[in-house]
């Protein structure tokens, strides 16, 4: 059975129709990111799913039951929907342990639950402190395990790492899907960030102008992106003109297979999308026959890897990503390129 | 909403009773006592005091607030509730003190004296929280570009506290205008002290409204006259985040100890001086026979209407400060200008206003302490509205809705997170609107009921008979009063929590 499951919705507000008939599945037990550039309606998303805004149209069931329909709206506090906001929100006059127990009856605020959640977060035995006494990071642990505590149908994290700075980003990433597993909840993450929905997530919903254009697992929205918006919008994207024809794609760097294959007998035109780590680099002189050639540009060095940024003859710009210890190639170096594994190519539009 | 609007239409009942009565008296007597000199007069002298007394508290105020703030005086702290102690005593107290002390003073200079002495702490207060807030890399980095000390000063600090030297000034212009006590006591003829000698004395009916609507029109014009040069300026904020690291305390040198001794004269004359005078006829004046159950009688009376005053307030500020709180945008910025109104319109005025509106439309409430009531929460509501407004800015609308989702049913979120958190500030605006009630002197005396006296009132008829030991007593309970809000208002700005201090 699905957690969440919502049909057609729709938002508009005044003019702007913030959702434009969004549907989507939340498996139990598993964790989807919404992801989608700010104003695509992901936050009023989630806004009606939490039952602080009315839907306009559509559906919205929690474990089967109707939340949101034609006539239904049940309150936010009947939805057993826990919110994550943004900056934590805790309630400032309660300790830890009385933000944490907010959301629990009586019986469970003694049943040790506190200290069971307080301990998947990894803050065992901060509970007397105050919320000022903490961390940003340690705040929005609290606000998870205040979310936690009373077992909801659903967990709703909203951008809950924005205001974080990068390196405890990442471990609080980790800690926050290892504390959702363990405690077998379902969650849903709204938020901008590729790279947060990509590594955390088990299922991303690509969102734009207030539709999912694209649901699948991260490993499918990056390789095969729906579109090329979606292609450059998951990930760093050489989006290149080509021509199609009998699996394999024709582009001003050479030709590679396509996936998926496309049985055209006629060449199409296509554009053609390859991720920087699919494109070789080497010298020019040890050029294989027929490669192409280009001029780099310059070198972004990032530790584990380098992107390498090159002009081809006709002025197109490309970019490659090497892993370190492969050759460098400095700026104004000739180089020649080529195009590992297979591409996606979607047909181009006329006019 | 609605609640919000009916606390609004009921708190310019007094304004628009004054424009209505003031129309009713006819073209032709208003343009007779307009063009009589005596109002060219009288305004000619209102402005001149509020211009001297408001140059006299910006200089006075921002350089204590430098010296307390940047540099390296001695006992900074000290002085710095020194400086926000006069806050703590009414002006018509201040004015009392130093008639009964030197015989014969009074006149334009010496109101002008006694109301800079009073109210420069209400420039001294935001300026020194300016200076303390601005970061100081801002000033380090003029100085590394080549600019000198006073350059920077010039070009760096100063417009970062331009609004707050601005905002001070404003409010003690309007302060001056509105001042009724002060004025009366040193026999200086300014708006408010005609208004109240042409009714209490000459029943001159239409005198006293056309002088108030001249009044009022005085104080809309400076307010525009703000809200103009605001618009003009721009919004200083700190660009990016980070901590801030303290100042480094510029160095007096030689002018160290001079300056303190300027700060402590300062001092003496603005508190010192009615400390001391008050000691003294205390001594003297209690053992008055029969003077104590008069006392007890008053301050009762005192404590009741205050008391009466305020919870009224507060139910009419509560749906107005919830709603600008919840709804920023244009709302919000009306409310700001308000709370200026809270010191613009005179007590005078809103007081002469209540007296026509009870003879003529509520004949029941005329001569009631509902009607004195009635007057607070028209004079005190704007400070009211700002308490709540800020309260209510203490609990957000995402606590609540992070509460909701834990399951909480939306009256049990009301008191578990709501509440708790606005009450704080909510009890202490209920407090800072009691003890404004309990110094309010001009609409008391017009609209108590006869026979009953307050403090304030008691104050005033021993004042004017020159019964200065009999009047000690009240003053001395007053400036108690008055020095809690003072403490608030002084602990808030965050100056007493100065680090580095000596």
């Amino acid at each position: 059975m699905s957690a969440l499951s919502i049909s057609d919705a729709e938002k508009a507000w005044g003019d702007v129709r913030a959702l434009a008939g969004v549907s989507l599945t939340v498996p139990t037990g598993s964790l989807v990111a919404v992801l989608g550039p700010s104003g695509c309606g992901k936050t009023t998303l989630l806004r009606c799913v939490a039952g602080l805004e009315r839907l306009d149209a559509g559906r919205i069931a929690v474990d089967g039951r109707d939340v949101a329909g034609p006539r239904t709206h049940v309150p936010t506090h009947r939805r057993r929907i826990a919110l994550v906001p943004q900056e934590g929100a805790l309630f400032p006059h309660l300790s830890v342990a009385d933000n944490v127990g907010y959301g629990l009856d009586r019986a469970t605020r003694r049943s040790g639950r506190i200290a069971e959640v307080l301990a998947l977060v990894g803050l065992d035995g901060y509970g007397d402190r105050m919320p000022h006494q903490l961390s940003g990071g340690q705040q929005q642990r609290v606000a998870l395990a205040r979310a936690l505590a009373p077992r909801p149908s659903l967990i709703l994290l909203d951008e809950p790492f924005s205001a974080l700075d990068a390196g405890l980003r990442a471990d609080l990433r980790r800690d926050v899907r290892a504390a959702l597993r363990a405690d077998g909840a379902t969650a849903v993450l709204v938020t901008h960030d590729q790279g947060e929905a990509l590594s955390l997530a088990d299922e991303v919903a690509v969102m734009r102008d207030g539709r999912v254009v694209q649901m699948g697992t991260p490993t499918s929205v990056y390789r095969t992106p729906a579109d090329p918006w979606v292609a450059a919008f998951v990930g760093e994207a050489v989006l290149l003109p080509g021509t199609a024809h009998q699996g394999r794609a024709q582009t001003p760097i050479g030709t590679a297979p396509i996936l998926p294959t496309a049985a055209d007998e006629a060449p199409t035109p296509v554009t053609v999308l390859i991720r920087p780590e699919q494109l070789d680099l080497t010298a020019a002189h040890r050029a294989a026959p027929g490669a192409v050639t280009a001029t780099v540009l310059r070198r972004d060095f990032h530790g584990h890897d380098t992107l390498t940024v090159v002009r081809l003859a006709d002025g197109t710009e490309l970019a490659a990503r090497s892993l370190d210890g492969a050759e460098h190639h400095g700026p104004g170096s000739e180089v020649a390129l080529k195009i590992r594994d297979t591409v996606l190519a979607w047909p181009r539009q006329r006019g | 909403m609605l609640a919000a609007t009916v606390a609004v239409v009921v708190a310019l009942i007094p304004l628009a009773y004054l424009a209505i009565r003031t129309v009713e008296a006819g073209w032709p007597a208003i343009r007779t006592e307009l063009t009589n000199p005596r109002v060219a007069d009288l305004a000619a002298r209102s402005l001149a005091l509020a211009a001297v007394v408001t140059a006299g508290c910006v200089a006075l105020g921002v350089g204590t607030a430098f010296l307390v703030t940047r540099t390296d005086l001695p006992a900074r702290r000290l002085f710095t509730i020194l400086a926000a102690l006069p806050l703590a005593v009414p002006t018509y107290i201040a004015a009392f003190t130093w008639v009964s002390t030197i015989t014969g003073f009074e006149g334009f200079w010496a109101s002008a004296l006694v109301l800079t002495l009073c109210s420069y702490p209400y420039v001294f207060l935001p300026v020194a929280a300016a200076l303390h807030r601005a970061d100081p890399a801002q000033e380090e980095v003029s100085r590394s570009l080549g600019r000198g000390a006073w350059t920077t000063f010039t070009s760096v600090t100063l417009p970062q506290i331009r609004p707050a030297i601005a905002g001070g000034a404003l409010l003690v212009a309007l302060y001056v205008l509105s001042d009724f006590g002060a004025v009366a006591i040193l026999r200086t003829d300014t708006f408010t002290r005609a208004v109240f000698i042409a009714f209490d004395l000459g029943f001159d009916r239409t005198g006293a409204l056309v002088l108030s609507t001249v009044l009022v029109a005085l104080t809309v014009l400076l307010l525009a006259g703000e809200t103009l040069s605001r618009r003009r300026g721009a919004r200083y904020a700190r660009v990016g985040a980070g901590a801030r690291r303290p100042h480094s305390p510029a160095r007096l040198r030689a002018l160290r100890w001079p300056a303190a001794a300027a700060l402590t004269a300062v001092a003496a004359l603005a508190f010192g001086v009615p400390a001391a005078n008050l000691a003294r006829r205390l001594a003297a004046g209690v053992s008055r026979p029969g003077s104590l159950p008069e006392i007890a009688t008053a301050a009762g009376n005192s404590l009741t209407v205050s008391l009466g005053g305020a919870a009224l307030t507060m139910l009419l500020a509560l749906p107005i400060g919830l709603l600008a709180a919840r709804a920023p945008g244009v709302l919000a910025n009306g409310l700001e200008r308000l709370s200026y109104l809270t010191h613009a319109l005179p007590g005078i005025v809103i007081g002469l206003s209540l007296v026509f509106f009870g003879i003529n439309v509520a004949y029941p409430l005329y001569q009631s302490v509902w009607l004195l009531t009635f007057a607070y929460a028209a004079l005190f509501l704007p400070l009211a509205v700002a308490a709540v407004a800020g309260a209510a800015a203490q609990a957000p609308p995402v606590l609540e809705e992070a509460a909701r989702s834990l399951g909480r049913r939306p009256a049990a979120v009301f008191a578990t997170v709501t509440l708790p958190l606005t009450l704080p500030g909510i009890a202490a605006g209920a407090a800072m609107v009691f003890l404004t009630c309990m110094k309010e002197l001009p609409a008391t005396l017009l609209l108590r009921p006869t026979g009953m006296d307050t403090l304030a009132t008691e104050l005033w008829t021993h004042t004017s008979v020159a019964a200065y030991a009999g009047a000690a007593p009240y003053a001395a309970l007053l400036v108690l009063l008055s020095a809690i809000p003072t403490w608030v208002l002084a602990a808030r700005t965050g100056l007493l929590q100065q680090e580095g201090d000596q």
